[in-house]
């Protein structure tokens, strides 16, 4: 059955792009308003559901060649990593560590130890849910 | 995190890059890689030496969980360093032996080192942590290291029923003594060793003291493969065999020999460990011996020759633990038979270690290691018959060698039994020799057959599937260095009576006041009216007349009952056990994943609802709340309307839609009580959702007639009306009863202060309770991979199939 899905691939087109940006933001901007590497993570996948619902598997497999399982095992790495990280200056698992510096253009910034976790926590999500989605997908 | 936490670990750590170095440099044996490590260590353990000869001990306590009284405590004393030495020791022998007993071509190498580093660290994590709880983590990885090493080569169905014996007991073992580590700990306070042992005398008359002990006994026989528990250890023999050597003869059997040493302080005031550690030693001692005799297979007779070599060291300390009682009189009357455990110890790793080997060399060179078709091998291998030779003769209590030694010791330490006064030694304690006596009479005659078996006799080329010569030059020098030192401390003994003695103020600190050390003395020659003299000439006298006449009697291993036998009981215990399971799991698990659902719904409403009734926590309080606003009705309305719709709807694309519209409605809720986070999580994960169902919609089958039964759908009517109202009762009782304070203060305090964020949900995601997250994430990855697992796998045996 060919169905006629012109406006729906025409628009995601655009609006993937704010979708991802959109959830790039709510990731950074997560520590001082709502959002953090949980949303993200799942906005960003809805970025590529919207696109395997206007496309096809194969089309998005070729414009995003990522094996989502090395995602899921890559976000792990980086939420332990940073959870063991502590070990290492002699404080107990899991403690983060912040400080706030002046950046050019971006102003009195706060560096988190936190974002890299969440940087794990925005990477499992994204490998859980695509993982998921593709393998029911595929298996026809 | 001091050096020596490092040593403790350092294999461990190796082993994440042994699979990188096999990649990147295959031309080159991996066990190349590994040999200066524990040739390095055993050198580093060797500068405590100094400290630990003079009764001291150096701890090093890097906190772990301090809440819970848990701290990765390395403690090095006589005992620990003797252990550690020899885990090291040995293990730089046995990996050079392995790297030319290993072919590069054919063996999954990277695997090997890895398993074997892994026990490398878990063992000397064993006999280093004072910590109860690391050492009994410590314990398990070597439980698991074991079970991988045996099922090496796991294409053999032999490997994998040996891997998964050896599993069963020894982690049936290490889980009693978790329970032994809990008791200990209810009755102390403290999972500290050294504090436990400071307290020893005081937990005697506590009413977990014995079952204490008999949990921590299980423990250590399980492990150290004591009568009836040995049965794994025969089948251990299809490891590879640098690992036999390894950890079934050298250093992981000896860890339940550890635990009992270790504990003799706290247990041994008691007259049932000292009977049930003497007693099911001895016993082990005898079985052992009298059953290698009957083996055809080189390895089961050193198999059985390592259980009945455990069991009389096992013997000795038990019989040794009565010192307690008597004090440390003058010339060791009574602690003579821990001496001869320690000394036994150290020259039982050296000539079966060496014995290992040298049937390794035998199976490496003629492709068997059956004495049948073995025979007339001295002349094509003289350097290896040597060997052998000398390794026999120590083993069977031969003069000069080590083992002659620590026999006659033995031999001291068994007759002093029967003049103890205490616990009917005093006329029990006679059986102690006799015993002893006649299992060494055995060990004797196997070790005969051992060396004679294979060296002499006639020379049988056609039974044998290569031509056999010399090994190689690297496979010779591990055992040729034990031989030596089989030689050596027969010779000259008096070297390492330094060490025996720190290791029995290790055992028995008790016994020492400030500053004082145990002496001991090693000598050869007792004089003519000595009893241990007289009992080693009957054993030889003994042992030459059965082996001669071995044809004659060795019948009666074939009058044994099959049926009575322990490893048919294992066995049919096993194959029960699976049975009985496969029957029960089939009475309630259909297949229908809805069958399920109402299981597990029934549950929940039963424990919820008994659980508030029991504890009388229904309430309604309305005096807190907020003013209900129109478009909360109106909210709400919608919810009620969408879920009654899916109930009646006919297609599942309807039902699809309409939860999506109940999951749209609750976010619109969250946006309405100000949680703009979990509006926001809700309104992306119901897309992601939705576009889930609508993937999974193809697979499902038509909504089937069997749902329109009238039964089956009042059933699940009442499930679910119980659900709801459970559900509902219980979230208006947490709202009436406020019995504390909520803990939201705390963060609404810290989050800025203590975190550095500004927004609290999800500062508690990533901070506050960042283990949640961390494990969520985990099971969320785990998930993924099952489903991709299950799906995949279907899909390729549909093709298999097909």
């Amino acid at each position: 059955m060919k169905t006629n899905d012109l406006i729906l691939q025409t628009v995601s087109k655009v609006i993937l792009f704010l979708i991802v940006l959109f959830s790039l933001y709510m990731f950074f901007a997560g520590h001082y308003h709502p959002g953090g590497g949980f949303v993200g993570g799942l906005m960003t996948s809805g970025a590529i559901v919207l696109m395997l619902l206007a496309y096809d598997i194969k089309t998005v497999t070729t414009i995003l060649p990522v094996d989502y399982k090395k995602m899921i095992a890559v976000g792990l790495l980086f939420a332990a990593g940073t959870a063991a990280g502590g070990l290492l200056f002699g404080v107990p698992f899991l403690t983060h560590a912040f400080t706030y510096v002046d950046l050019p253009l971006l102003g009195k910034t706060s560096l988190h130890t936190a974002v890299l976790f969440d940087t794990g926590v925005y990477l499992v999500v994204i490998g859980v849910t695509m993982t998921i989605i593709q393998t029911i997908g595929e298996s026809e | 995190m001091s050096l020596l936490h490092f040593a403790i670990i350092s294999p461990l750590i190796l082993a994440i890059f042994i699979p990188m170095l096999h990649k990147y440099f295959h031309k080159i044996h991996t066990g190349w890689f590994l040999l200066p490590l524990p040739a390095l260590l055993f050198f580093y353990f060797m500068s405590y030496f100094p400290e630990t000869a003079h009764g001291e001990s150096v701890t090093e306590t890097l906190p772990w969980i301090p809440s819970l009284g848990i701290d990765f405590a390395a403690r090095i004393d006589g005992l620990g360093l003797l252990f550690a030495l020899l885990i090291t020791g040995i293990g730089a022998l046995v990996v050079l032996y392995s790297i030319f007993y290993l072919s590069k071509e054919k063996e999954k190498l990277n695997q090997f080192y890895v398993y074997l580093l892994l026990f490398m660290g878990a063992m000397l994590g064993v006999v280093l942590s004072d910590n109860l709880i690391v050492l009994y983590s410590f314990w398990e990885l070597t439980s698991f290291s074991s079970f991988l090493l045996i099922g090496y080569w796991n294409h053999r169905e032999r490997s994998r029923y040996g891997a998964q014996k050896s599993m069963l007991i020894t982690v049936f073992g290490g889980l009693s003594m978790l329970g032994g580590i809990l008791l200990l700990y209810l009755m102390t306070g403290t999972f500290s060793i050294s504090e436990i042992i400071g307290m020893a005398g005081e937990i005697t008359g506590h009413q977990f003291f014995i079952p204490a002990l008999i949990c921590f006994l299980l423990g250590a026989f399980t492990k150290s493969a004591q009568f009836p528990f040995h049965i794994w250890l025969p089948d251990a023999m299809e490891a590879p065999t640098p690992v036999s050597a390894y950890l079934h003869s050298a250093t992981m059997v000896k860890a339940g020999i550890y635990l009992v040493a270790r504990l003799t302080p706290v247990f041994a005031v008691s007259g049932l460990w000292v009977w049930l550690v003497a007693g099911i030693g001895i016993l082990t001692l005898f079985w052992g011996s009298f059953s290698a005799v009957k083996h055809n297979d080189l390895k089961g007779i050193l198999a059985y020759s390592t259980i009945s070599q455990l069991g009389m060291i096992m013997s000795m300390l038990g019989v040794g633990g009565i010192a307690l009682h008597y004090g440390n009189v003058e010339d060791g009357f009574y602690t003579v038979a821990i001496t001869a455990a320690v000394f036994h110890l150290i020259n039982h790793a050296t000539f079966k270690g060496s014995l290992f080997m040298v049937v390794g060399i035998v199976d490496h060179e003629t492709g068997t290691r059956d004495i049948r078709k073995l025979g007339g091998l001295m002349t094509l291998m003289p350097i290896t018959f040597t060997l052998a030779a000398i390794g026999t003769f120590s083993m069977a209590g031969l003069p000069p060698f080590n083992g002659f030694l620590s026999k006659e010791m033995f031999f001291t330490g068994m007759l002093r039994a029967k003049e103890i006064g205490l616990f009917n030694f005093e006329t029990l304690g006679i059986l102690f020799p006799i015993v002893a006596w006649i299992a060494s009479v055995f060990t004797f005659l196997y070790s005969m057959i051992l060396v004679f078996k294979t060296f002499t006799g006639k020379y049988q080329p056609e039974k044998l599937e290569k031509k056999p010569h010399e090994a190689p030059v690297g496979m010779l020098i591990p055992p040729v260095i034990l031989v030596s030192l089989v030689v050596i401390i027969g010779l000259f003994p008096n070297i390492i009576e330094t060490l025996i003695e720190s290791v029995m103020g290790a055992i028995l600190p008790s016994l020492l006041a400030e500053g004082h050390e145990f002496h001991v003395h090693i000598s050869h020659w007792h004089g003519f009216d000595s009893p241990e003299l007289w009992m080693t000439a009957g054993v030889i006298i003994a042992g030459i007349l059965l082996y001669r006449n071995l044809p004659r009697w060795s019948g009666i291993y074939n009058r044994m009952p099959e049926r009575f036998s322990l490893n048919r009981f294992y066995d049919t215990g096993l194959e029960k056990t699976q049975l009985g399971a496969m029957r029960f799991t089939g009475l309630y698990m259909n297949g229908f994943i809805r069958t399920y659902l109402v299981y597990i719904f029934t549950f929940m409403i039963f424990i919820l609802g008994t659980t508030m009734v029991y504890k009388n926590a229904f309430k309604l309080d309305t005096s807190n709340v907020a003013n209900i606003h129109y478009f909360e009705v109106v909210l709400a309305a919608i919810i009620a309307i969408s879920s009654i719709t899916i109930l009646f709807s006919k297609s599942r694309l309807t039902s699809i839609i309409l939860l999506g519209a109940v999951g749209y409605t609750v976010s619109l809720f969250f946006v309405i009580f100000r949680a703009p986070d979990l509006a926001l999580t809700q309104l992306v994960i119901e897309t992601v959702s939705v576009a889930l169902f609508l993937l999974c919609f193809y697979h499902l089958p038509k909504l089937g007639k069997n749902e329109e039964r009238m039964g089956f759908k009042l059933g699940n009517l009442l499930v679910s009306i119980g659900v709801g109202a459970i559900v509902t009762l219980i979230a208006l009782s947490a709202h009436s009863n406020k019995e504390f304070n909520s803990i939201s203060e705390y963060y609404v305090e810290n989050t800025y202060k203590k975190a550095g964020g500004e927004n609290m949900v999800n500062v508690i995601l990533v901070d506050f309770r960042g283990f949640d997250t961390l494990f969520e994430i985990t099971v969320l990855g785990i998930a993924a991979l099952g489903i991709f697992a299950m799906i995949k796998l279907r899909m390729t045996r549909g093709k298999e199939q097909g």
